[in-house]
């Protein structure tokens, strides 16, 4: 582990893979909520996670705070998403991949997914759980507008547009489920460590 | 309630913003120049958190239906009230409009964005706590159209004379911490020639245009989360320092984070910058 200062109230935390990235984060909103940490924002991305607006002393403190290897083993709510597998991108999808598109579907619903972090839009997650060799490449050119609940991948990770917008994702397919409303207790359906199921419709 | 006769370019409500929430991949927004912002809703008498307006460049003309306080700061601007000028004192132009007034805020003649803030508040509904307009996700109210109407709310306290911070409007010297990933990049260029502010800068973030600051070693960055202020390098060398509305993670190596934005949302255009170390 690796702390680095992020200007005058940020930490980051380099781990040194994705689930150290959950165990980090999931110890410090464990402490947050006991109140031992006092920080504005705790950001998990790929391979860190940022503390910002943090009280003077926590760099110090932190070391301490080391989740046990091997992880905490709590496991976060289970989110199923019911997909109906008719992307534009599915069938190259699953060229990349040398599989036909039924196999490339059945992989799809068979991976468990978890949350590794958010970005790019409010609710918008970045679901890992893929294996390594089946990462593809962004479209050369993003879709100047991709609809609502399209899911989609691109280098390891799925995700699901939770807005219309531009994206350079691979649409793989489209769910109904509301992902993201500002007037719902919890806005985001999907928060880090959240483990999700596609299941298709 | 006001009523928009003229919104100008981008006139958006804007607060101390939303954050709390980047691990949703909600930016913070809020004022530009939050300064600025608390500054105008001190001489109102409304706690610092209150919404007010955030023009840029060309102003706003507002119709008021009832008589109403009001304070604006930040940029330099003339301001008509029923076509009267209202005098600037201590950094703000502070005055009663009687119901039926309109307040014409003219084009910026030093800074960028002005701040109204109305006795009472802006009282459009919050979204995740702040009523600001998040110009990169859309949250919040949308920019302000001719024709919209702005609800106010009741004014809580009495008005306040205060001060205004000392603002340079010239050449700006930022305070940059180097880090977190400084040691992507030879830094030594960020320190040489000065640069400009692109046209292109808006709330997600200033463009700096000049010398490229160079990578000193190749590959990709996994996203990380980032901060207010951070100095993103993308692959064209041109640092990018990001403001309020600023994405919560990004992919480029960020090779500081400056101390105070404030002095970038009233940059205009061309204005010279310049980076100083901080320790």
């Amino acid at each position: 582990m690796k702390i680095r200062r992020v200007g005058t109230a940020g930490l980051l935390i380099e781990c040194a893979d994705a689930q150290r990235v959950e165990d980090w984060r999931a110890e410090l909103w464990r402490r947050r909520s006991a109140g031992e940490l006092r920080v504005v924002e705790i950001v998990p991305g790929a391979r860190t996670v940022l503390l910002d607006g943090v009280a003077p002393g926590t760099a110090e403190a932190l070391p301490g705070w080391e989740p046990a290897p091997g992880g905490i083993q709590s496991e976060g709510p289970l989110v199923e998403i019911h997909t109906v597998f008719d992307g534009e991108d599915l069938a190259s999808v699953a060229d990349l991949w040398g599989v036909t598109v039924d196999t490339a579907v059945r992989r799809l619903v068979e991976t468990p997914l978890t949350v590794a972090f958010s970005g790019f839009a409010p609710g918008f997650a970045y679901l890992r759980g893929l294996a390594d060799e089946w990462a593809v490449p962004r479209l050369a050119a993003p879709r100047p507008r991709v609809p609502a609940g399209s899911v989609a991948l691109a280098g390891g990770y799925a995700g699901i547009y939770p807005t219309a917008s531009p994206g350079g994702w691979r649409l793989v397919g489209r769910t109904d489920q509301n992902l993201f409303d500002v007037r719902r207790e919890h806005p985001a359906l999907l928060t880090p460590g959240t483990r999700v199921r596609l299941v298709a419709m | 309630m006001i009523t928009v006769l003229r919104a100008g370019p981008l006139t958006t409500v804007q607060d101390l913003g939303r954050p709390g929430w980047a691990h949703l991949g909600v930016p913070r927004s809020g004022a530009l120049d939050a300064p600025a912002l608390r500054l105008a809703n001190r001489f109102v008498g409304n706690p610092d958190d209150a919404a007010g307006l955030e023009t840029t460049m060309l102003g706003c003309t507002l119709r008021f239906e009832r008589p109403t306080l009001v304070a604006v700061t930040g940029a330099v601007a003339d301001i008509d009230v029923d076509f009267r000028p209202v005098e600037r004192l201590r950094g703000c132009q502070l005055f009663a409009v009687p119901a039926g007034g309109v307040v014409d805020v003219k084009r910026a003649t030093r800074g960028v964005r002005s701040y109204l803030a109305v006795a009472g508040g802006i009282a459009v509904e919050p979204v995740l706590g702040s009523r600001s307009t998040d110009t990169l996700s859309g949250l919040g109210p949308p920019r302000l159209a001719d024709g919209d109407t702005l609800p106010i709310g009741v004014p809580t306290a009495a008005p306040t004379l205060v001060g205004e911070p000392a603002r340079p409007y010239g050449e700006l010297v930022l305070g940059i911490r180097l880090g977190p990933r400084d040691d992507w990049f030879d830094t030594a260029g960020l320190f040489g020639s000065p640069y400009r502010i692109s046209p292109l800068s808006n709330r997600v973030g200033s463009r700096l245009a000049g010398t490229a600051v160079t990578r000193t070693r190749a590959g990709e960055l996994p996203s990380e989360g980032v901060v207010l202020g951070a100095v993103q390098v993308p692959a064209d060398g041109q640092p990018i320092i990001f403001l309020a509305d600023h994405p919560t993670t990004g992919g480029y190596p960020v090779v500081g984070v400056i101390d105070d934005v404030a002095p970038l949302a009233q940059a205009q255009p061309g204005t010279t910058v310049r980076f100083r170390e901080l320790d």
